[in-house]
């Protein structure tokens, strides 16, 4: 344990979800849940039918004649700036002269009922004049079309790694996109209050960004607009930068109508015009010993940012920051680059580039296993970051506290990984038309928002003279479990019952400058601040106590707070929280306070490629095995076995269920779920008939998850670690086993060709591939040299 | 001009003015102010806002089912008891589908938990869910982005069957059928539920105009995604006598064509195992429990799941109108893209599925990017008959997603009769499918995936019905088609 816990401190220990009883009953209240203000009103976005073009003509005069219909507003509306981009001035909140993108706004019509939105919508006359769009990442580079600075990583010779090199693996690996998939879509209510005030209700993971917007967008000083976030019905990233679109849509309704607006998504509005996790292309060269060990990798990574930046240069740097995942790379030569396409804007979506990152390695491995003949598994342990030197990573940080070795070693037992491989191979040889395949899948993720200064937040605490407390931080919760882990910190370090404490929605008029909840880090971040705020509440209440107990000042550090009673041990002399509370009051003592966290000792120069963007790494690994046909190409997860570090879990039950979703939405993304646009830019899939995620059958039969144990983390709160993101990378493991078992339909030494999301048809492809490499015996891949040696 | 009424958590509720195409969901939420029942997607394909209404079993007793309520529109409800998620808790105590949710940490941001806990509701009361592949389908219409499912499947297990000592049990001893007997108007907006044969019949004739609606599965769509106001409504779903299933003297399946799914899942069992194999993965629960046969046919997608298996079948369909009844075989029954042998005034009534002949192999398949709630890329039903000297005599293959219509292979089954039944004839036979079959490339698959899996799913056809010619799907295949059991 990090510290001691007191005896009845819900820290460590299973807990239920603090809205479980909420949320299965339906009293748990989301923005659309919410009581219309009086004389509520609709907005609805008109948005670009085209993915690229002039407006040559907009004339919204008819819509604004039908009945029931109070605004429609365009750009030249807008009373402060036009602009909504989170990290560059690159993204008009409506359209100016120009659109860049299939769902981009274009005009906001706001009126009494949705279906008087919707006519108006249909009475806004617009004529584009198409422009042939960039689609696609070779597109962008055909035409020079890039978001920022590239970024580069270089260490080592990669030259020399190559001249020495048994092996030489050279190919593009790509990887698709996700949508979010939130099964609450974006939401947001504008209330204007006096005096150029204003109340905003967002489903947002970031509400200071949301008040920046909105004050941009109004013109106003941030002090004048409150954002609310209830709870969200899901955010997994797409809820950190683009729920300001719509909170500042809502607010520019309301604005011009001095009425409460509600903007709310449909669920194909919500797909159509909303960015996704970012599709890479990455070329690669990367060269081996005949031991299998990496020697060297080339790379230049890119990412298909959409028509704006968003945040997806921090998207490419973690994407960077996770090509060697637990590998060391002895000489790494990295570019990034942000294709700017006239896409929907891409964005965040948990693990935030580092999952496309790790991609590029793990099918590196992959391959190399596959042409040296070696265990996938074996081949993985020997590249792992080791004692110094190989505990480097390309950027310089230094990998300390490594547990991979450790989780290795305790997951290939655990599953009978050896064992069962035997077994799968055995089944293999006696079977002609179906075929299995186990994977050992290892990750390791950086924790820290790369951008150092995002790396701080706050709490506001308020005890009441009851002795009932209201506990306010700057995390917002989107079904993580962060609002259960602080109250457990919260209740620890007042030493009162859970009970006691309301957790009160996130409103950025009780903590103010907060960063997304994002980055996983959400209770590293906002938990050191809950427990500042805390400790400063009970430590004024210690002498307080000390007088109810009548005990001389020098016991007062004695005393105990826990569970509701304050005491000193192996005495008599016991009160409760209550009355101290009560007494503090009395004694004119303040019973709130705020804290405040910094994550410290953490900086990277991005010109320069070097430094130490991280605060520590989280580790986990996964074997995972499955089953192929392969005359449909249809494949099922027999088993999954995880083993996961989240430090000395902070609540294991809340921990284990986000291993769980992350491991199964990572599987989504790289089998079932297919983001296919047509060539004019418009998404084909834009609703769950056509979109689909996994249902209940898509989770393993047979899924057995452990955290690591024994295994606090210095210098985290009470000793946990990050776990939002980390668990997702997992499921990589299920494209390392369907490798294994395409594998199976070829000769050994060969090379598996699968596509991602590996879909049914994806599958039977690889599959054709690998028989049709049997029969033909051709000379190796055009794209894969062995070099002489 | 009737109104409409419904029994909603107990209370009764009369609506006079809404419109006939308001949906459930929007009236729990918008009118009611019952906003726990969510909207995901207002397509049926997320579960986020299942509620459960008391309807009939395939016996025509009592039984409580999970639907989508964005896809009910408010007259579907006449004279029924719906349930939603505020209304399962009892003195204060959450029901037992609720309480072991939260003990299982099922709900993380609890958005589709409401949904959840609802399909988990109707598996309380349901004594059929005896086998694992069955919670499955309980539940995969039921879409979570948070929990990964282990807890969902884990809390759903616990309570599946239990038959909880309620006030929802009593009810499925008591409950008379609902009379859907309505006549509504509003505005404009007309919807009918005439409750006989005769009556439906000079309906249709008065008004051959109307759009036909059942479940609403596929029509309500037009309301939700496409805001279409739909003038004139008639309702099959209120004759009783149309639901009705039973084995004919002849060993004929007749089916009547507002038979749910998940009734004719049920029934199908042993007389018609391609039929229920195809069941299995033909939609979620709550699409199951509002779809029926009729509708699938009538819709006349060339995706629709139901056809490919029945063509095989050799199925034919009752048409009924005001003056009487006629039988047209399923082969004639799709003309082109969306169009059937449908008259003005008429409607399905039944569909007759002939015995499966003692010396057939007969099996069916569904090929989708997910197995669960999907739409098929490629669906297929084959029967073939093979004499004792080992010829095939007779070949009906069925394919869905290949064509404008659901539509039979004819070279490849002319290639097959006459042949001795072996893997040389088929592999032989496979080839031509390219010469029936033309198959557009979308983002369901391309081209080549369906032409490529058309003909191994034939291949496969013949391999597994060695061992059985009428093979059952194990528990939790790995493919629709099952090749080597281990």
């Amino acid at each position: 344990m990090g510290e001691s816990p007191m005896s009845q401190s819900p820290l460590h220990r299973p807990a239920l979800h603090e809205s479980a009883y909420r949320h299965v009953s339906g009293a748990a209240l989301y923005v659309d849940d919410l009581p219309p203000p009086k004389g509520m009103l609709h907005g609805q976005v008109l948005s670009s039918p085209v993915a690229r073009g002039r407006i040559k003509q907009l004339d919204v005069s008819g819509a604004r004649a039908i009945p029931g219909v109070l605004a429609v507003l365009t750009a030249q509306d807008i009373p402060g700036h036009n602009q909504i981009g989170p990290a560059l001035p690159d993204e008009p909140l409506l359209a100016e002269n120009e659109v860049f993108c299939v769902g981009q706004a274009v005009a906001l019509v706001v009126a009494e009922t949705p279906e008087a939105c919707r006519k108006a919508l249909a009475a806004v006359k617009v004529e584009y004049e198409e422009l042939k769009p960039i689609l696609t990442i070779p597109e962008a580079e055909a035409a020079n079309a890039f978001i920022g600075a590239p970024h580069v990583i270089r260490r080592g010779d990669v030259d020399a790694a190559f001249k020495d090199a048994a092996l030489i693996l050279e190919g593009e690996s790509e990887c698709g996109g996700q949508d979010h998939f939130y099964l609450e879509t974006h939401a947001a209510l504008a209330t204007p209050l006096e005096n150029g005030t204003w109340h905003i209700v967002s489903s947002t993971q970031h509400p200071s960004e949301v008040q920046a917007k909105v004050a941009e967008i109004l013109h106003t000083p941030r002090s004048a607009v409150v954002v609310e976030c209830p709870r969200m019905g899901g955010g997994f990233g797409g809820k950190e930068t683009q729920a300001a679109h719509f909170a500042a849509l809502a607010a520019l309704g309301a604005h011009h109508t001095r009425r409460p607006v509600k903007v709310w998504l449909n669920r194909d509005q919500d797909m159509i015009t909303t960015g996704k996790r970012h599709p890479f292309l990455t070329r690669y060269r990367a060269a081996f010993a005949a031991d299998g060990t990496i020697l060297g990798l080339r790379a230049r990574v890119t990412a298909n940012g959409g028509w704006s930046a968003d945040l997806s240069l921090a998207i490419l740097d973690r994407a960077l920051f996770h090509i060697d995942n637990c590998y060391y790379l002895p000489a790494v030569h990295l570019e990034g680059y942000v294709a700017r396409t006239n896409l929907p804007s891409n964005t965040a979506f948990r693990g935030f580039g580092g999952p496309q990152g790790m991609l590029v390695i793990e099918e590196i491995m992959s391959r190399a296993a596959e042409r040296l003949k070696l265990d996938p598994a074996e081949l993985r342990r020997r590249n792992f970051y080791g004692d110094a030197p190989r505990n480097v990573a390309p950027y310089t940080q230094v990998v300390k506290d490594n547990r991979m070795p450790r989780i290795c070693d305790e997951l290939l037992a655990s599953s009978e990984y050896t064992k069962r491989k035997a077994a799968v191979e055995q089944f293999n040889a006696t079977h002609k038309h179906v075929k299995r395949g186990i994977a050992f899948s290892p990750v390791k993720f950086g924790i820290s928002f790369t951008m150092t200064m995002l790396n701080q937040a706050g709490a506001l605490v308020l005890v009441y003279a009851d002795g009932s407390v209201q506990m306010n931080h700057g995390g917002t919760e989107m079904g993580q479990g962060l609002h259960s882990k602080m109250l457990a910190v919260c209740a620890h370090e007042l030493g009162v019952p859970v009970e006691s404490i309301r957790v009160m929605n996130t409103a950025t008029d009780k903590v103010p400058n907060t960063s997304a909840t994002a980055a996983s880090s959400g209770s590293d971040l906002n938990g050191q601040a809950v427990k500042e705020a805390c400790h400063t509440i009970r430590e004024r209440m210690r002498p307080i106590a000390a007088k109810l107990l009548g005990l001389h000042n020098g016991d007062a550090d004695k005393i105990v707070f826990e569970n509701g009673r304050v005491f000193l041990p192996g005495t008599d002399k016991e009160t409760t929280f209550e009355k101290v509370a009560a007494a503090a009051y009395v004694a004119q003592v303040s019973l709130s306070s705020t804290g405040y966290y910094r994550t410290p000792g953490i900086g990277y120069d991005r010109a320069a490629g070097k430094g130490t963007p991280f605060y520590y790494f989280a580790y986990g690994a996964a074997v995972c095995e499955v089953e192929l046909n392969a005359l449909t190409g249809e494949h099922r997860v027999l088993r999954a076995d995880v083993l996961h570090d989240v430090g000395d879990s902070l609540i294991p039950t809340i921990d284990r269920g986000q291993v769980e979703g992350a491991f199964i939405q990572g599987l989504g993304w790289l089998t079932c779920e297919e983001v296919l646009f047509d060539a004019k830019g418009r998404l084909l899939t834009h609703s769950p008939s056509t979109y689909k995620i996994p249902a209940v059958g898509e989770a393993p039969e047979d899924f057995r998850v452990s955290l690591l144990e024994r295994a606090p983390q210095d210098g985290v709160i009470h000793g946990s670690k990050a776990v939002g993101e980390p668990p997702l990378m997992l499921a990589i493991g299920v494209i390392g086993a369907l490798r294994h078992a395409v594998g199976a339909f070829a000769d050994a030494g060969t090379e598996v060709e699968l596509r991602l999301p590996a879909t049914p048809e994806s599958i039977l492809r690889a599959v054709e591939h690998a028989k049709a490499t049997r029969v033909a015996k051709t000379a190796a891949r055009p794209s894969t040299v062995v070099a002489a040696t | 001009m009737d109104c409409i009424r419904f029994t909603l958590n107990g209370r009764v509720v009369e609506e006079r003015s809404v419109p006939p195409t308001l949906t459930l969901l929007q009236y729990l939420r918008y009118t009611q102010g019952l906003t726990g029942t969510k909207e995901g997607c207002a397509e049926g394909d997320c579960g986020a806002c299942t509620v459960a209404i008391l309807d009939a079993d395939a016996q025509g007793g009592p039984a409580w089912r999970a639907v989508n309520s964005c896809l009910v529109l408010l007259p579907m409800l006449q004279g029924k008891q719906v349930v939603s998620v505020e209304g399962i808790a009892q003195g204060g105590a959450p029901h037992p589908a609720q309480e072991s949710l939260v003990q299982a940490l099922g709900s993380q941001c609890g958005y589709c938990t409401p949904g959840v806990v609802m399909s988990m509701f109707e598996a309380c009361y349901r004594k059929d869910l005896d086998q694992p592949w069955k919670l499955d389908d309980q539940m995969c219409g039921n879409l979570c982005r948070c929990t990964g499912y282990r807890p969902i499947k884990d809390a759903t297990k616990q309570v599946a069957g239990t038959l909880p000592d309620d006030k929802f049990r009593v009810a499925l001893k008591d409950a008379p059928r609902a009379d859907m007997k309505l006549s509504y108007q509003a505005g404009a907006q007309r919807y009918f539920t005439p409750t006989t044969v005769e009556e439906l019949g000079a309906r249709l004739a008065e008004h051959p105009e109307a759009r036909i609606v059942c479940g609403g599965t596929d029509v309500s769509l037009e309301v939700t995604k496409r805001y279409q106001e739909l003038p004139l409504v008639i309702s099959v779903e209120g004759v009783p006598e149309l639901r009705r299933m039973e084995k004919l003297s002849d060993g004929t399946v007749r089916i009547g064509a507002t038979a749910t799914l998940s009734d004719v899942e049920a029934f199908t069992e042993m007389p018609l195992p391609p039929v229920h194999r195809m069941l299995r993965y033909f939609a979620s629960r709550q699409i199951k429990n509002r779809g029926t046969v009729g509708g699938n046919l009538c819709n006349a997608s060339p995706i629709g799941d139901m056809a490919p298996v029945l063509l095989s079948l050799d199925a034919s369909v009752e048409l009924t109108s005001r003056n009487g009844t006629r039988r047209v075989p399923l082969k004639e029954f799709f003309l082109s893209y969306r169009k059937t042998a449908l008259q003005k005034g008429e409607f399905l009534s039944a569909v007759l599925v002939p015995p499966i002949p003692s010396d057939a192999r007969a099996s069916a398949y569904k090929v989708s990017k997910r197995r669960e709630l999907d739409i098929s890329a490629v669906a297929a039903g084959f029967l073939v008959r093979v004499d004792g000297g080992g010829l095939v005599v007779e070949a009906r293959l069925g394919f869905g997603g290949m064509a404008a219509t659901p539509a039979r292979a004819r070279q490849t089954e002319a290639a097959l009769v006459g042949k001795p039944w072996n893997e040389q004839t088929v592999e032989e036979a496979a080839l031509l499918l390219d010469k029936d079959f033309a198959p557009i490339s979308d983002h369901r698959g391309s081209s080549w995936y369906r032409a490529t899996v058309a003909k191994n799913l034939l291949r496969g056809f013949f391999v597994e019905t060695q061992k059985d010619p009428v093979p059952a799907l194990p528990q939790r295949p790995t493919a629709t088609v099952q090749l080597e059991q281990v």
